[in-house]
């Protein structure tokens, strides 16, 4: 089974730096074909930084990336992995360098959980302890429990298999990730789950990726540079979100990113970064003077029933209020909840969708953290794209 | 003699005193060659065998034989296999039903039927018909199966009675797998036909039971026309396929498969 | 075997009792069991030779129509032809080309299992799924790895698949083989091995049948074990 001369050295990918990469006026023809699949695309991206390749079908996105790991031979133009050109390796011991990761996720279905984990460090000749060490922790990184190793794909949900996918890219520790539309498959309220633990991923472990997609909000969330192609493989224009969404280069990305640019900017912002609203945290049997004396307190004239660990239950109506101790007479449900770590474009969705100007805000613990409403978010819009960050940025100042 | 002479005195009629004997100096695909041809005296003398007249009389009962057989089995097969495979129900029965026929050698079958029911036509035809159902019951089934559900649906939505689907829909779109099945059955029934005559049913196989009248070159004559005519209902059942098939399934199988022959292929099951 | 034949045109039947009157006879079965044991073996000898040779040659030629994917046509349309010829032509065609004997049966019997071998091998292969394959190659599988490792692996089911039909049709055809001047079941259905004359004495037939149907089985059986072992990972799945 190992491949390499030495089954005692850990392998040249043990390298934990990601590398930067440059693409130089790469060009994809394919024979018989008039016009190239990829058209003189030059970007470079540097070390440990996500480069969202996002376009139409038809673009040349995919094949672009499949360039990188010679899956589809470069025509012209060169792909320089931390300086060395890939032409200089043998295909598969390149590829062993390079994480992969596609959107139907590919596991190996007679191959147990461990086993596809470990595909690309068995290849490399990695000591057997060596091996485990790193699929547990790696299971641990995806947070999936340890007794799934032993499993089988089929036993998975598709949730769980493409953190799998994920954690075999990541296996052999590569310095570049390749990813195409690894949560393409998934349905989008796990989507959305699975992009965040991405960037909370990625903070930690601070790979180059490069990742595509056809969907240019996932691209504005985990992108920290954006490359719009155009069909036919023209580069449009490669930008920070902010950038992209403020100055789009021309009519095409303009188009592409779609008319609300504008609410797009409210995918990188979270609700933590905004004002949330005070109001009175009230528990049930709480003397009514002090209650009232909270009330006066806050911005606005609502109280929220709080339980003994502070998580919300409902707002109060008048009646609570009545006689010597607040009673639990609730006006309305505490909805919609919403996280302090959502970003503001899901926390708006979520408050029209409830037909509410305020929504009660929990931190990771469920506990009432303040209250947010729809004016702030509105106020939000105005700030300049300067100050704005990337999806990247915020994780990582946490 | 030379082969020209031969060829001159082909086909006698079954008339006329005696035959030429027979010939002993040919090769033995040549001497298996005249005796397509030409009559001649059987080994251990006295009868006239051979030439075209006897083989196409024992041709007719052979393929007359199979015919009947194969009949019967597709009368009963197709309508059980496609009301299983539509209602769903019965996977065990139609995939065993195919296994354990696979395991039964078709010379004990055969043994089995003449010892304890006799000899005849009609008994040979339901040994042979036996051998013939498995693969169309099971083929008709699992094709049925292999419809798309969505397919139906849209045609139950449209209005379409159970049996109008059966016929209109699941059906056509089975006849693929149907007549791999088909292929199946024919080439079974006619190899086992030829040992028909052990059930005193003389088709094809009678010159290879009874060497010691035909001679070597009578079985090796009789197993040459076999195989033709073997060969020869293979390339009818797939013009009937071809004629059968909607032209709409006809295009798709062009784009998808790459064979080049015709030839029968065996549709896979797992099992 | 002439002789035997010979011996098969006359119906003399000689005394009386079961076996004269061509009864279904447990006493005579009894002490006659020790008379199939060779027979058995013959049969057991040419089913497994020729399907673990017809196995060789289809995983041959498989291999080679999975990398030169037009080939394909040809080898299926070849396999597919030697399949057509009714076996008992088969036997006798080959007579003047290898003799009689036990060799002429097994190249028979091994070209009838060059075709349903051929095809699941081929289809087990193309059914591996596509995602599959090419995440080994963008993980940096050589071909050679993602044939040893992945595809064929994948594939075991519907190989498997295909080794239990060859096995029962083959144990099946071999009851034909003494047309070739073989051993086998197929003689004691065919002849009175008894000695007693007579055709298709009922016991004999009974016997020799079911030991040949019990022998299908029990391939099918083991091959079968073998799947459950083999094949882990269709187990977890399916609880």
């Amino acid at each position: 089974m190992q491949e390499t001369t030495d089954a005692q050295t850990p392998g040249p990918s043990a390298r934990a730096e990601a590398a930067p990469l440059e693409l130089r006026e790469v060009t994809k023809v394919y024979p018989g074909q008039e016009r190239p699949a990829v058209d003189h695309l030059s970007l470079e991206v540097p070390a440990g930084e996500i480069c969202v390749l996002v376009g139409p079908s038809g673009c040349g996105k995919t094949t672009a990336m499949r360039m990188v790991n010679r899956l589809i031979e470069i025509t012209s133009g060169d792909i320089l992995i931390a300086g060395k050109s890939v032409n200089d390796f043998k295909p598969a011991e390149l590829r062993r360098e390079i994480g992969y990761a596609i959107q139907q996720i590919g596991l190996f279905p007679h191959w147990t959980i461990a086993q596809n984990i470990s595909t690309v460090p068995r290849l490399l000749g990695w000591p057997k302890e060596r091996v485990n060490e790193r699929v547990n922790e790696l299971l641990d990184l995806i947070s999936l429990p340890r007794e799934v190793a032993k499993r089988y794909p089929a036993q998975l949900s598709g949730g769980q298999r493409q953190r799998v996918g994920v954690a075999r890219a990541l296996a052999a520790d590569p310095p570049l990730l390749l990813m195409d539309e690894p949560f393409g498959a998934i349905d989008p309220i796990n989507r959305e789950r699975l992009q965040n633990e991405f960037l909370r991923l990625q903070a930690e472990i601070r790979k180059t990726i490069v990742f595509v997609t056809h969907d240019i909000d996932e691209a504005i969330k985990v992108g920290d540079r954006i490359a719009v192609l155009k069909e036919g493989g023209h580069l449009a224009q490669y930008a920070p979100p902010a950038e992209l969404l403020m100055a789009p280069a021309d009519e095409f990305v303009e188009q592409f990113v779609g008319a609300d640019r504008a609410l797009k900017r409210l995918a990188l912002q979270r609700v933590r970064d905004v004002d949330l609203v005070k109001v009175a945290l009230i528990r049930p049997g709480e003397p009514v003077a002090e209650a009232r004396a909270k009330c006066d307190d806050s911005d606005v004239d609502l109280a929220m029933l709080i339980d003994d660990e502070g998580r919300p239950q409902g707002w109060l109506s008048e009646r609570a209020f009545t006689g010597e101790r607040v009673r639990k007479e609730l006006r309305s449900p505490a909805e919609p909840i919403i996280d302090l770590d959502d970003v503001l474009r899901d926390a708006l969705g979520r408050l029209l969708a409830a037909e509410s100007r305020y929504g009660p805000v929990v931190d990771a613990r469920g506990r009432m953290a303040g209250v947010l409403s729809m004016d702030v978010i509105s106020h939000s819009l105005q700030v300049p794209a300067e100050e704005t960050r990337t999806g990247a940025d915020l994780v990582a100042d946490e | 003699m030379s082969l020209a002479m031969i060829l001159a005195q082909a086909g006698g009629g079954d008339e006329g005193p005696g035959c030429p004997p027979a010939p002993n100096d040919y090769g033995t695909f040549h001497d298996a060659f005249d005796f397509i041809v030409h009559k001649r005296e059987s080994v251990s003398g006295g009868i006239c065998i051979g030439g075209p007249g006897e083989l196409w009389d024992l041709t007719q009962t052979h393929l007359a034989v199979s015919f009947v057989a194969i009949a019967a089995a597709i009368l009963i097969s197709v309508p059980i296999g496609l009301w299983l495979g539509h209602i769903g129900k019965g996977e065990f029965f139609a995939v065993s039903v195919s296994n354990v026929g696979r395991a039964v050698p078709s010379l004990a079958l055969l043994a089995f039927f003449v010892a304890f029911l006799g000899l005849g036509f009609v008994n040979i035809a339901v040994v042979l018909m036996l051998l013939a159902i498995p693969p169309l019951l099971t083929n008709t089934y699992v094709g049925v199966r292999q419809v798309d559900p969505e397919t139906v649906d849209a045609a139950r939505g449209i209005g379409m009675t159970e049996s109008q689907i059966v016929r209109k829909v699941e059906m056509p779109l089975a006849l693929p797998t149907m007549f791999g099945g088909l292929r199946l059955s024919a080439v079974s029934v006619v190899a086992t036909a030829t040992i028909a005559p052990l059930g005193n049913v003389n088709t094809l196989g009678l010159p290879i039971i009874t060497p010691q009248n035909y001679g070597l070159a009578g079985e090796i004559g009789a197993a040459i026309v076999v195989a033709l005519i073997t060969l020869a209902v293979g390339l009818a059942i797939s013009a009937v396929e071809r004629a059968v098939t909607p032209k709409g399934l006809k295009v798709a199988e062009r784009r998808t498969t790459s064979r080049r022959f015709s030839l029968p292929t065996l549709r896979r099951m797992e099992t | 075997m002439i002789d035997v034949l010979a011996q098969v045109q006359i119906r003399e039947r000689t005394g009386k009792g079961c076996v004269a009157e061509n009864g279904f006879c447990p006493d005579w079965i009894a002490d006659n069991l020790h008379k199939y044991w060779s027979p058995l073996l013959e049969h057991v000898w040419l089913t497994v030779i020729s399907v673990a040779i017809g196995l060789v040659i289809a995983f041959v030629l498989a291999l080679i129509c999975h990398r030169q994917r037009w080939l394909t046509g040809v080898v299926g349309g070849f396999t597919g032809a030697l399949y057509t010829v009714p076996s008992v032509a088969a036997f006798l065609l080959l007579l003047p080309v290898t003799g009689r004997g036990n060799n002429t049966a097994i190249i028979a019997l091994t070209a009838y299992t060059l075709q349903i071998l051929f095809v699941n091998i081929m289809g087990g292969l193309r059914n591996v799924p596509a995602d599959a394959v090419d995440a080994a190659r963008g993980m940096g599988m050589t071909d050679n790895q993602i044939l040893r490792r992945v595809e064929l692996p994948l594939a075991l089911p519907e190989i498997l698949a295909g080794l239990r039909i060859a096995f029962t049709t083959t144990v099946g055809l071999a009851t034909l083989a003494f047309f070739a001047g073989a051993g086998g079941l197929g003689e004691n259905i065919y002849s009175s091995a008894a000695g007693t004359g007579g055709r298709f004495f009922k016991s004999n037939v009974v016997v020799a049948g079911g030991l040949a149907i019990l022998l299908a089985a029990t391939f099918d059986l083991i091959v079968l074990t073998f799947q459950r072992f083999a094949l882990p990972w269709r187990r977890a799945a399916a609880r």
